[in-house]
């Protein structure tokens, strides 16, 4: 059983993986290999092509880093640092995820009550859907200064504009994905609360709000990973001290290439973390609601 | 007419019209009908004839657009707001998320019943439909059948004297069918209740009615109402009696006279 999955499982995903690193080493190289040629030919260097291919793997601010020079700034600023200090990921994707989780709140709970909203008040459901979709055309890039130079003048600084950031890009797919789940319960179980002459308050209770359920742990896996992005991109433009965002900031000023594709790994790793524990919420709710087992 | 004081459900040139794209789809047109206390009537005809819609009337989910109806005395609408009929539809239609037991409090906790109450009420359906020992099974986990059952233990969980039942054994087999309608014909018995069924098929409109109403479509209306002389004591077997077939055979020519010139 086990080494079926194994073979099943694992096998498929490794291969990926190593093709994947394989081809990422051939970047490094191939990439790298015109400013090494030219800083051989100016230091009079002659070198075999394995010399060669090692020290196009091991420049201080290569254009590709090699997938092993990525592995030991992440492994260093994350293990070997103080949490507290400036060079720690740790610290960093703190930073990032305090305001992800807050925009991912409050962008929740925005977009569950614009659904309410939308669907019981019809006068809404003509008015709000265009401009939620126009909300989402305009490019967050141009909406985060704006958003964070405003916020500071009138003193709000600090994780708040970073989540509000969040916020409008996450409870877009919460509000789509409610509305879609409020909706769902089927006609004859919605008869069949008239029948009972139930109040709106207890049908909204008793059968949207369990039927939508499904679709809202759906919309929030979406919405966590847009949270993320969005507070990342609010760190960008804005001067900010600390935070993936500002890391990738600073790594591109100072060419540190290996730190910025440090901060990639960090964010992807985190992204993949929010994600998952999003699934197992939904998954702790599907056996609370007796969800047949798949 | 029957001079029984106070009917159930009564109609008086009930009608009903669609407007739909293609014009006006007469559902119900001029129907006559009374449905006294502790009958049991079945509607029969084939689809489109408004049967369905008929029950719909009855329970406030349609509006008739003509004529009369009362229902204990009152509009279906405040029939509907006292809580005075159980529906049971098609389909089971239990709330997935909800376990046997907490699908039949559903109504009980929509109508404000105390907790100790409702433990009550549904351990006492549960036992009418022989379901005792399914209630913290899901839906999913009982069959179709079984199902069913709950959901007419949904409907007479709370005191409505008054079940419609819209086809309910329709997607079953006919062994199971079998079974479900000698179950409901005790439980008739021993709730007193009276019930309004919606059915397709003869034999078990025949087996389980006092009253039969045969129906016909386009527009949809009443044909011909049959009381059965049957006894109210009836064994599965009471359906290979001359008595029985003869019933069944004016049920027969009654579908055959209202769709006579269609064809």
């Amino acid at each position: 059983m086990t080494t079926d999955s194994l073979k099943t499982r694992a096998l498929p995903v490794l291969t990926v993986v190593a093709a994947i690193i394989a081809a990422w080493y051939l970047a490094a190289v191939l990439m790298n290999a015109p400013f090494q040629r030219d800083l051989d030919r100016r230091g009079d260097v002659t070198s075999t092509t394995m010399e060669f291919i090692g020290k196009t793997l091991s420049q201080p601010k290569p254009i590709v880093p090699a997938p092993h020079q990525v592995v030991v700034n992440v492994f260093e600023n994350t293990f070997l640092r103080k949490v507290t200090s400036n060079r720690s990921l740790v610290y960093h994707s703190w930073v990032t995820l305090s305001s992800t989780l807050a925009g991912f709140g409050m962008g929740t709970v925005l977009g569950i009550l614009i659904a309410v909203g939308i669907v019981h008040v019809k006068a809404l459901d003509r008015s709000l859907m265009p401009w939620i979709i126009a909300s989402q055309t305009v490019p967050i890039l141009a909406i985060a200064p704006m958003v964070v130079v405003v916020l500071s003048a009138i003193n709000v600084s600090g994780l708040i504009p970073k989540a509000l950031i969040s916020t409008y890009l996450s409870f877009f797919p919460v509000a789509v994905g409610m509305v879609k789940g409020l909706r769902s319960p089927e006609l004859m179980h919605l008869d069949l609360m008239r029948t009972y002459s139930a109040s709106p308050w207890q049908t909204f209770w008793k059968l949207r709000m369990p039927a939508a359920m499904p679709f809202l742990f759906t919309s929030m896996k979406v919405a966590v990973a847009a949270s993320l992005v969005g507070a990342i991109v609010a760190e960008l433009p804005t001067g900010a001290v600390a935070g993936i965002g500002s890391k990738l900031l600073a790594g591109s000023y100072y060419s540190q290439t290996i730190d910025m594709w440090a901060a990639l790994i960090a964010g992807s790793v985190l992204a993949a973390l929010l994600v998952t524990i999003v699934g197992i919420g939904s998954r702790l709710v599907d056996r609370r609601m007796g969800v047949k087992p798949a | 007419m029957t001079s029984s004081p106070s009917p159930v459900v009564s109609a008086r040139k009930l009608g009903l019209t669609f407007q739909t794209g293609d014009g006006p789809v007469h559902a119900l047109s001029d129907v006559d009908l009374e449905v006294a206390k502790g009958d049991f009537v079945s509607f029969i005809g084939p689809s489109g004839c408004g049967k369905t819609t008929f029950l719909r009337v009855v329970a406030d989910l349609e509006k008739n657009t003509s004529g009369e109806i009362t229902v204990n005395g009152m509009t279906p609408e405040e029939a509907r707001k006292a809580r005075a009929y159980g529906y049971v539809f098609q389909a089971p239609a239990l709330y997935p998320w909800r376990t046997i037991e907490k699908n039949i409090a559903l109504p009980l906790e929509i109508m404000g019943h105390a907790p100790a109450e409702r433990a009550e009420r549904i351990e006492r359906t549960l036992d009418l439909v022989n379901l005792s020992g399914f209630g913290k099974k899901y839906p999913w986990q009982l069959s179709g059948g079984m199902q069913q059952r709950a959901s007419i233990a949904r409907a007479l969980a709370f005191d409505a004297d008054l079940l419609l039942m819209d086809e309910p054994f329709g997607a079953l087999d006919e062994i199971v069918r079998d079974h479900l309608n000698e179950q409901l014909l005790k439980l008739w018995a021993a709730t007193q209740k009276t019930i309004c069924f919606v059915t397709h098929s003869i034999p078990e409109a025949v087996y389980l009615s006092t009253k039969i109403v045969v129906m016909s479509p386009r527009p949809g209306r009443v044909t011909d109402v049959i009381e059965s002389t049957l006894p109210r004591e009836r064994p599965l077997d009471i359906r290979e009696t001359p008595e029985f077939l003869e019933i069944a055979h004016r049920v027969r020519e009654g579908l055959r006279a209202g769709h006579s010139y269609e064809e």
